[in-house]
């Protein structure tokens, strides 16, 4: 399987150049990090969104309807959420799309910083950080970050209730 | 008379924008003209000139400078009076822009003269400049809007005879759509408004630009433009008003200069235009509006059109060629030099973001008109808009960058 341009550091040295690494998996942060300082200049990093926006996991057709639309995009975003009780503590299990694949791009990042967290670490985390870390701050429109905001915002909330309902069952 | 494309590299080198490549050499194509047009040399020098020779605040100083910069002014006002055929000079002001006319249109006169019941006709077509001010007269004064449907094309559909009633009071119509290009039939349009006692509005920002407009001749009550796009300055805009209509408008912006008499209790308002100028002018920009006017002019308004003609069957052949590309609206001879477009399976964001990396700069989204694109049943398009100063280069690269989008988000594979 070849998927150039979404291959790890690790895996672009280990076969210069001819990356083999199959990105069924989802990034996570550290990978991210490590693949942006790797990439010397923006246009690599936005050809790497785009590579891996193109391999975001899909939502379903009937998953893709006003309710979970995301208002404040240019493009077509919509985000499905779900409070993942099956582990030894609930987590937020998170998926989204966009039909713009740098926005899935973007998503991807969201997802390496939200899907699988508690509510507790979904609110302290800190996606501005995150982003100025990627010096993503810098590179996008005042546009897509309004989207991006949105997205959080929305996740932001949802791990807020999750809290309130966790709290109430608990008592 | 010689055909534009024969001068178009005289006509381009007029503009320094283009003397600076993009980083590694990319030429610059630059085809969001409909969004804002470039500046000529002698448009950025008048402006310059302005400040650096005899820059002061208009219609205050006795002194010498203002006396400059108030001639100048004037000057400019004469420039534009005589694009638009109007009588007079009077009926001409300076504002912001063409979204701050048509405020001051649907505002100032609307408000004034529409009693519950009254229509207000426009296009699906209409820039959100000239739709959102009317929805917000229509909520204030309980008037209706009603709409001219489109044909499959995106051109206006005036077959249905219940359009123009005894109810209608204004149509407001755009000269050129900023998405389709279509132009609408002002000359019609003004007949079948004045039969039934209506005033005809044309924002005439996108059209302006491609071709004068007559207004007597042609029968328009109000016009908006905006310099930005007539390659002149950005901040400054023309209303246009019949004298009689300009006589019965309230202002819309209250302050200096459009005065007659302030008393404690009450204030009287100066004559058009002034009255609508209230406030310090954008002096420099509408000064330099007169240097882009002639540059025009020297290009002469036939040999533009031919050659954005050109330039818009181009792009229409070269993307014909190309799978997945859907182009929205009239054939070129029948609309303005805009080609706005989708491609199957890529989103809008993603073709303007990757046209940027071959330097081809284009427009992406709903370009403020959301009604005509839930018509249109797509979210987003693509606009690639041309100016005097494109080439057939130009074409040939937007066409290339399209196929490295193809290629780049795998549609062939």
């Amino acid at each position: 399987m070849n998927t150039v341009g979404l291959c790890t550091r690790a895996a672009f040295d280990q076969t210069q150049g001819a990356c083999t690494l199959a990105a069924t998996e989802l990034m996570t942060l550290d990978e991210l990090y490590e693949e942006f300082d790797f990439l010397p200049d923006w246009e690599d990093r936005c050809d790497f969104l785009i590579d891996l926006g193109m391999e975001l996991p899909k939502l379903s057709s009937d998953e893709k309807i006003e309710p979970n639309r995301v208002h404040g995009c240019q493009s077509m975003v919509w985000l499905v959420t779900e409070l993942d009780d099956s582990g030894d503590e609930p987590v937020l299990r998170v998926r989204a799309n966009s039909d713009a694949m740098i926005v899935n791009g973007l998503i991807a990042v969201l997802l390496a910083i939200y899907d699988g967290k508690t509510p507790r670490e979904v609110l302290d985390a800190d996606a501005a950080e995150i982003f100025k870390r990627l010096e993503l701050d810098r590179h996008l429109s005042s546009q897509r970050k309004n989207g991006l905001s949105g997205m959080v915002t929305r996740l932001r909330q949802l791990a807020a209730a999750a809290i309130v309902d966790l709290d109430q069952q608990a008592n | 008379m010689k055909h534009l494309s024969e001068t178009v590299l005289d006509v381009r080198n007029q503009f320094p924008i283009f003397d600076h490549p993009l980083p590694k050499g990319q030429p610059v194509t630059f085809l969001d003209t409909a969004a804002s047009a470039q500046k000529p040399q002698t448009v950025i020098d008048r402006e310059r000139e302005v400040c650096e020779r005899y820059y002061a605040n208009a219609y205050r100083g006795v002194y010498r400078f203002g006396a400059m910069v108030d001639e100048e002014l004037e000057a400019s006002r004469e420039a534009v009076r005589k694009l638009l055929g109007a009588e007079s000079r009077d009926e001409l002001a300076f504002t912001a822009g063409a979204t701050m006319s048509l405020n001051v249109i649907a505002n100032g006169w609307g408000r004034r003269h529409l009693q519950p019941g009254d229509e207000i006709l426009l296009s699906v077509l209409e820039h959100h400049a000239n739709f959102v001010p009317w929805q917000q007269v229509v909520a204030a004064t309980g008037a209706k809007l009603r709409f001219i449907p489109l044909t499959p094309a995106g051109e206006l559909d005036l077959s249905d005879p219940e359009l123009f009633n005894n109810r209608t009071r204004i149509v407001a119509v755009t000269g050129m759509s900023n998405v389709l290009g279509t132009l609408p039939p002002l000359a019609e349009l003004s007949q079948r408004a004045h039969a039934v006692g209506a005033i005809l509005v044309v924002d005439a920002a996108q059209s302006l630009p491609h071709g004068p407009i007559d207004v007597v001749a042609t029968g328009i009550d109000f016009l908006a433009c905006s310099g930005h796009k007539l390659y002149g300055p950005t901040g400054v805009g023309i209303l246009y008003g019949r004298k009689e209509l300009l006589a019965e408008t309230d202002p819309l912006i209250f302050g200096g200069h459009m005065i007659d008499q302030v008393h404690q209790d009450h204030s009287t308002w100066a004559d058009p235009p002034a009255r609508f100028e209230a406030g310090t002018l954008p002096i420099v920009q509408a000064i330099a509006l007169r240097p882009a006017l002639e540059f025009m002019e020297s290009v002469g308004y036939e040999a533009m059109h031919a050659h954005e003609l050109e330039l818009t069957q181009a792009a229409h052949a070269q993307l014909a060629e190309i799978p997945g590309i859907q182009i929205y609206g009239p054939p070129p001879e029948r609309k303005g030099s805009i080609v706005s477009f989708t491609m199957e399976g890529a989103a809008a964001e993603d073709i303007a973001h990757l046209l940027d990396r071959k330097g081809v700069f284009v427009r992406h989204g709903h370009h403020c008109t959301m009604p005509l694109h839930t018509w249109l049943g797509v979210p987003a398009t693509v606009r690639a808009s041309f100016g005097v100063y494109n080439n057939l280069d130009d074409v040939q690269r937007l066409a290339d960058a399209l196929r490295y989008v193809r290629q780049r988000l795998k549609l062939d594979t």
